[in-house]
């Protein structure tokens, strides 16, 4: 009896805050899409409606928002992935034994850096007559392409760092096992590498994919004129003071990270966060 | 496995350009903040420290610094104290839906800035403001704590899996009472843990944006705020350029004190 009351002490104001503050402000964000905007008053008519949800799935603009902003998240996954692999098996294997912490704080010190000072350097570099211009003759200006690459250049150490770990956890006898085994470089990262980084992977692709996913910032400060998700809300939210709208397109980016959630699950890659 | 000489290289290559890609652009921001030029013409042409002047005379950077300070040193006291019973929890009791409590507490970072700030806002106003209580700073504490427990809960909680209970065992066996055992055993043992998780959560919350922005109350201006605000403005780049100086140099300070205080392995702890 006395173990229930600790735990519930334990537990009742972290629960009080996550479930009833958190969730409650989700769920009621969820019902709010259910809602309309009086298009006379501009005042929120709290009666079940199917309306937004329609214009959503018939109107062709937020359909391709949509798509372009999953095809942002994957571009930007995948990039990390094929540079954080091989920086990651680096670091964890071939470096030197002496140089091995230092890689891990170069790759950490920049998560510390500022967000938006990121965003802003890539904003100076891929300016027209900037850096990027000057040195080489060409830039990728503002549009999709930049917001692809720095989201990438963001959300990279998120992909590398949860690899790493997977990595150290993999111990070089395994390696030599496979080698001694008759197994080449190629056989052994397939059978051997892969399923111990595969997780881990998932862990780091749960930060690109969201992160990407929600963004609306880089895309403002180096996207020229294109539109992601988080754009369409903010636009709804700011502008058009139509937060039931808001709502209801929030609820696209939030629907496809429960499914990839639900879907990485499985991999383990949740420990590995 | 055996890599050939090749491919040893291959990989160092990639190292060397993937370090490239990551510091250069930081960089470039670091040698900006003396360019002369006012539009950062580049090569810079001559150089002046006048930009540095003149953000530190910048009475709104200054102040918008203050506020992020303030900011996220309340929502690094509240992530401590709910991150630490969280991992107490989960890692000494088992539980109905304990599963689900660790999935629910990675929601706030896994679910997409832009929602957690909507629903934290309308939840705020239609509930919070029917109280009278209108948004200030009060309510980006609140919304970053939300998204800060995460941080202290798995620094707190990996930490609980490596020490076990042995030793607190061995101390109630010695008579002391759960009190004192916390105070001479387990916080000391926690200490490392709570510093890296809390160090975490204020850099988190230091960085925020898109849920200060639906958080803010009027007048509220935080680092990062400021700082989109003034973006697109081109008479404010120099200064908006130091700013971002200044925001480089001051990263390195969190990883050199997590190497001083636990050593490398704490460094490497992350969300």
């Amino acid at each position: 009896m006395r173990r229930y009351l600790r735990l519930a002490a334990l537990l009742s104001a972290p629960l009080l805050w996550l479930v009833v503050a958190y969730l409650g402000s989700l769920a009621v964000l969820l019902v709010s899409a259910f809602w309309t905007v009086n298009g006379f008053t501009g005042g929120v008519v709290r009666e079940f409606s199917l309306a937004n949800f329609r214009t959503i799935l018939t109107e062709e603009v937020y359909r391709n928002v949509t798509l372009r902003s999953v095809g942002v998240a994957a571009s930007v996954t995948v990039i990390c992935v094929v540079l954080a692999v091989p920086m990651a098996y680096f670091m964890a294997k071939v470096a030197s034994r002496r140089s091995r912490p230092w890689l891990v704080i170069a790759i950490l010190t920049p998560l510390w850096a500022s967000y938006l000072v990121k965003a802003y350097a890539w904003r100076v570099l891929l300016a027209p007559g900037g850096p990027l211009e000057s040195l080489f003759g060409v830039t990728a200006g503002y549009g999709l392409p930049a917001t692809v690459l720095v989201l990438a250049y963001m959300w990279l150490p998120y992909m590398i760092l949860p690899i790493h770990a997977g990595l150290e956890r993999l111990p070089d006898s395994l390696l030599e096992a496979s080698a001694d085994l008759g197994a080449r470089a190629g056989r052994t990262f397939r059978a051997v590498v892969l399923p111990i980084i595969v997780p881990s992977i998932f862990a780091g692709s749960i930060f690109t994919f969201s992160l990407s996913l929600g963004d609306y910032i880089t895309v403002q400060i180096v996207g020229g004129k294109t539109q992601l998700i988080g754009n369409l809300v903010y636009a709804n939210i700011g502008a058009a003071n139509n937060l039931p709208f808001a709502a209801a397109i929030a609820c696209i980016p939030v629907l496809i990270m429960v499914i990839y959630l639900v879907a990485v699950r499985r991999s383990g890659a949740l420990e590995e966060l | 496995m055996t890599l050939s000489v090749p491919a040893r290289w291959a990989l160092r290559a990639v190292m060397a350009l993937g370090l490239a890609f990551v510091y250069v652009p930081l960089l470039l921001v670091l040698v900006n903040s003396f360019n002369g030029d006012r539009t950062f013409a580049w090569p810079p042409h001559d150089w002046t420290t006048r930009w540095w002047s003149a953000a530190w005379a910048n009475e709104g950077a200054r102040q918008a610094l203050v506020t992020s300070v303030q900011a996220a040193l309340g929502a690094t006291a509240i992530a401590l104290v709910l991150g630490t019973m969280v991992a107490f929890a989960v890692q000494r009791f088992a539980f109905f839906g304990r599963d689900t409590l660790s999935l629910l507490i990675v929601l706030p970072i896994a679910l997409p800035g832009i929602v957690t700030g909507i629903a934290l806002d309308s939840a705020w106003r239609s509930v919070m403001g029917e109280l009278g209580i209108g948004k200030g700073l009060f309510s980006v504490v609140v919304g970053h704590a939300t998204f800060c427990v995460v941080t202290v809960y798995n620094n707190v909680l990996a930490r609980l899996r490596r020490t076990g209970t042995s030793l607190e065992e061995a101390s109630a066996d010695l008579g002391a009472g759960s009190f004192r055992t916390f105070v001479y055993v387990t916080f000391p043992l926690l200490r490392s843990a709570l510093l890296a998780g809390g160090l975490l959560a204020f850099a988190l919350s230091f960085d925020e944006i898109i849920v200060t922005t639906f958080t803010a109350g009027p007048g509220v201006t935080t680092l990062p705020i400021w700082i989109f605000n003034n973006l697109f403005r081109p008479n404010q780049a120099p200064v908006v350029n130091v700013v971002a100086a200044v925001l480089i140099v001051l990263s390195v300070l969190p990883v050199w004190l997590a190497q001083r205080m636990a050593g490398p392995a704490a460094g490497t702890s992350r969300t």
